[in-house]
């Protein structure tokens, strides 16, 4: 028999401020199967969980029902207050009164009183058919990937492998640094970016926890929190990594030479090669599509054209003869438990702005492009110089949000990193020559963080930098300069400036390819393909997705101290899951009777989670199984399931039939 | 190539004479090139300047007005003003809402037709097949498009905003040698010659010298207005400039092998003389 106890809370005003708690209180009294019924303010506190246990144990119940907020706020939190009492916690249904009755009928206070109590009911109902279940424990492998070897990435996997877990850190270039390798200096202490990064990609590499899987891809990801199969595609370099010494023979010798993408195409880089001298592993890779020995292969499968130079000199000139034509790419499949993804951010092309001539006019470049210049590495060797003619320019106009905040490029939010950016380059540029006279045209200038305004000021005090408020209209060609035509809005005067220089303050969005990642993790992202955090506020390195968790620039733009923080933050997430030894599955799934099964498979078809298997009885009939790891709970099979043999534990048939009926007894 | 026909629309600049060697030079290069051009029975003026500052409703019944008789010639529409193509399309977009089409309904008294296709000359001779007499033989020009032609893009629907291309692509068609400029779409001024002629002085001035600077041999426009203001002010602006200022109906018809007379090449302030006798073009 049942033994109905029911909670009515007030929640602050949030309820009790519309709906009438003492009407609703006599109303449900009178519902049958109720022994016991109380109101509480606030029934979350301590106080109101102890009487909930109390009243468990005082009036013998073994059913319960909370009316209160959603069941995503709290259902966790008085399943635990039930178990406390010794009772099973999923015999407890949460009726939702507030976001679904008070909050919505705020001006309707009779109605809502109403609609509170037909909720009410409706759980009573569900609650006497609810069954005792019992989560199953399953083992979980104790290794955590890692997506994207930009700072982020190297920083969750080295603090994963500190806490003594086997790390794997994947990353599609050949080298690990991502876009923190490309910059010269960091705002706002000028410090040299490769001087600290390089040595925690150094470390990363030789890490003893740490697997480097470089010039390799995530293809596809099946199972589930703890027990993640990934198959990783690892593209042949054709260079044996045991063997190369990276004496630079090959990539100096190799005669086809290619726009380097490093340096953002400023410079160019041969066919076989290193992105840069500092690049982890410090081992080169050939480039096939430019590869003259691959074009010759192609040519000898089909002689069309001019045959080409059958080339191999880097095999020839190699001293260890690391050059490994035989290389194939190669598909791996690796275990893991936990996954983080931290696949970053790219540069918006500011092409699209047709006023700014980026594209047309070589002498206007963007901010990225500006550091590899200002990179001693980079392929001026650290000197500034003009694209189109090599001279070292004079006058330098920046603009800023070209890609941010501007609705018409489908670019709405702040990029954060740009008004920072600009200001340091403009001071790197005084540095480098005295003479050149920086101006920044800015919207607003967004300098949020610890010594962040300070540093803007910097550059408008020391470094002399002119900052015009307001947009460019029209960038033109005059002899050699560029005329850049705009408004100062604060003395509302239009502006010409002639300048030999113009940088594009290019914005920040995510990385190609990050929405189809997220398809094959199954999580969710904006629409600018950001991936979705759980929780912006409360959980901003979780996804949706157990076990898969997120850090750096692919979920906002973030610059380097934040997504540092981030990779911490999303290995503390990991390595809390993987110390672990067993994880608790739900056992809100579904299951099938197989004595109603009729083998049509159905059910298969529509799963999602691919979590609908195939079973072989004793009599020779093959039915359908659910796969409880892989399951959940989303109900779709048992609504495609003809004959009703699936069910949905917590939602069975038999409680959502008593829950609607009850709402004309 | 078969005979396309268009309901013309000439507008006020190029029937009352400012512009009237643009009216002759768009019907003869159009007709040697099968583009017929019928001109619309009783087509008003389109408001121009001055109206649609005035009147919202005004600005867009004034060219439904137009629209109205193309819809019942069953064609679509020609115009070779940019302003007066700005004002009908811009009526197009401004009845794309329903209540403002209703209003203008209502001061027609008519019904406002809502398919009528409305193209500027540009894009009707763009991408047709021309057999040129003669090449116009690398001459350096500087086409110049203004403020109404391609923008705003999603009024005017063709072209780059910023970097227009349709007269270029024209033009070069034809042996002309297009320059890649930066003031294509810059500002001439346009009516404020009277209010503020220093203003236009400047504006006007930047235009012709960047051209200059460029190495053009001359420029070419489709607009009245434009026209004026960069043939008539040079003079005024001082600095020896003499840069013959031609629409590009007239360069495609001296390509088409039509005498400077035919076109009225007289018209113009800045003598086209020099420039056509060192070509070769007449």
């Amino acid at each position: 028999m049942a033994r109905i106890g029911v909670f009515v809370c007030h929640c602050g005003t949030n309820i009790a401020g519309v709906v009438n708690i003492q009407k609703v209180v006599e109303a449900v009294q009178l519902l049958p199967g109720v022994v016991y019924v109380a109101d509480e303010r606030y029934t979350c506190s301590d106080v109101g969980q102890t009487s909930i246990t109390q009243a468990i144990k005082e009036h013998q119940l073994n059913r319960l029902v909370v009316a209160a907020c959603s069941p995503r706020m709290h259902e966790a939190t008085f399943r635990q207050a039930v178990a406390r009492a010794g009772l099973n916690p999923y015999l407890l249904e949460i009726a939702n009164i507030r976001e679904q009755c008070s909050w919505v009928h705020s001006k309707e206070k009779e109605e809502a009183t109403e609609k509170a109590i037909e909720l009410i009911k409706m759980a009573v109902a569900k609650v006497s058919r609810d069954e005792p279940l019992f989560p199953r424990k399953v083992g979980l492998t104790k290794r955590a990937l890692v997506i994207g070897g930009g700072i982020a990435g190297i920083q969750a996997a080295l603090d994963i492998a500190s806490a003594g877990i086997e790390t794997v850190l994947v990353e599609r270039e050949p080298t690990i640094g991502g876009r923190m390798a490309q910059l010269d200096k960091t705002f706002p202490t000028l410090d040299c970016s490769s001087c600290i990064l390089t040595p925690k990609m150094v470390e990363a590499s030789h890490h003893p926890n740490i697997r480097l899987m470089t010039y390799s891809e995530v293809k596809a990801v099946r199972g589930f929190v703890g027990n993640f199969e990934v198959d990783i595609l690892k593209r042949a370099r054709k260079v044996d990594e045991s063997k190369c010494t990276s004496c630079g023979i090959c990539w100096q010798k190799c005669p086809e030479k290619v726009p380097a993408e490093f340096d953002r195409e400023l410079g160019k880089r041969s066919a076989i090669y290193l992105s840069f001298p500092q690049a982890v592993p410090n081992k080169p890779v050939i480039d096939l599509p430019h590869c003259r020995y691959i074009k010759f292969q192609e040519w000898q499968k089909n002689p069309q054209g001019k045959k080409p130079m059958e080339c191999r000199i880097c095999e020839k000139l190699c001293p260890p003869q690391a050059v490994d034509w035989s290389q194939q790419d190669e598909m791996v499949t690796e275990k893991f438990g936990a996954i983080v993804v931290a696949t970053g951010f790219q540069t918006f092309d500011p092409t699209g702005y047709g006023e700014y001539g980026y594209g047309r006019y070589p002498d206007v470049i963007t901010g990225l492009e500006m550091e590899r210049m200002l990179s001693a590495s980079g392929p001026t060797g650290g000197e500034v110089r003009r694209p189109s003619d090599g001279e070292h320019p004079k006058t330098v106009v920046f603009i800023s949000c070209v890609g941010s905040r501007d609705e018409k490029v489908g670019r709405p939010y702040c990029s954060k990193i740009c008004c920072m950016y600009m200001a340091k380059q403009s001071i790197m540029l005084k540095e480098h020559d005295p003479e050149i006279q920086s101006y920044i045209f800015y919207i607003d200038i967004r300098a949020a963080g610890k010594g962040y305004e300070e540093f803007s000021r910097r550059a408008q005090e020391e470094a002399g930098t002119l900052y015009l408020r307001g947009r460019i209209s029209q960038i033109y060609r005059q002899g050699g300069k560029l005329m850049v035509m705009g408004e100062d809005s604060l003395i509302g005067r239009q502006v010409e400036i002639a300048a030999d220089l113009v940088v594009l303050a290019a914005g920040v969005e995510p990385a190609t390819g990050a929405k189809e990642l997220a398809q094959t993790l199954h999580i969710s992202y904006d629409q600018y393909g950001f991936m979705n955090e759980a929780h912006p506020k409360l959980k901003p390195v979780e996804t949706n997705t157990d076990g898969i968790y997120l850090a750096g620039a692919c979920v906002s733009p973030k610059d380097i101290p934040d997504a540092v923080a981030n990779g911490g933050a999303a290995a503390a997430k990991a390595m809390g899951l993987l110390s672990q030894e067993s994880l608790v599955t739900d056992p809100m799934v579904a299951s099938v009777d197989p004595m109603k099964c009729i083998s049509c498979f159905m059910c298969q078809e529509v799963c999602p989670f691919h979590a609908v298997d195939k079973q072989k009885l004793r009599d020779g009939r093959e039915v359908a199984v659910i796969n409880e790891s892989l399951c959940k709970g989303c109900g779709l099979c048992v609504a495609s399931c003809r004959p009703g043999a699936i069910n949905l534990r917590g939602f069975t048939n038999q409680q959502l039939l008593e829950e609607v009926t009850s709402l004309w007894r | 190539m078969a005979n396309r026909a268009f309901a013309y629309y000439p507008g006020c600049s190029l029937h009352h004479g400012v512009a009237k060697e643009y009216d002759v030079s768009s019907r003869l290069t159009c007709r040697a090139l099968g583009v017929e051009l019928r001109e619309i029975e009783g087509w008003t003026c389109c408001g121009a300047t001055s109206v649609h500052l005035s009147s919202r409703l005004l600005a867009a019944a004034l060219p439904a007005r137009n629209l109205a008789l193309v819809g019942k010639m069953g064609l679509p529409m020609a115009l070779a003003c940019a302003m007066c193509f700005s004002r009908h399309r811009y009526a197009l977009h401004e009845m794309e809402d329903a209540s403002m089409r209703e209003k203008v309904a209502g001061a027609l008294g008519d019904g406002v037709p809502a398919d009528v296709e409305v193209r500027h000359l540009l894009q009707i001779l763009d991408g047709v097949d021309i057999k040129a007499s003669r090449s116009l033989d690398g001459l350096k020009v500087a086409c110049y498009y203004g403020c109404l032609l391609v923008r705003p893009l999603e009024v005017t629907g063709f072209d780059d905003e910023e970097n227009p291309q349709a007269m270029d692509r024209l033009l070069a068609s034809v042996g002309a040698q297009p320059l890649d400029w930066g003031l294509k779409t810059a500002c001439c001024g346009a009516g404020m010659g009277l209010p503020r002629q220093d203003m236009v002085l400047r504006l006007t001035g930047r235009i012709l010298r960047q051209a200059v600077a460029e190495g053009a041999d001359c420029l070419a426009v489709a607009c009245p207005m434009c026209h004026y203001n960069l043939d008539s002010y040079q003079k005024a602006i001082g600095g020896g400039l003499n840069l013959p200022v031609l629409y590009f109906t007239q360069l495609l018809g001296l390509a088409l092998g039509f005498s400077p007379h035919e076109l009225r090449l007289d018209k113009h302030l800045v003598d086209t003389g020099p420039l056509l006798r060192s070509r070769g073009l007449v």
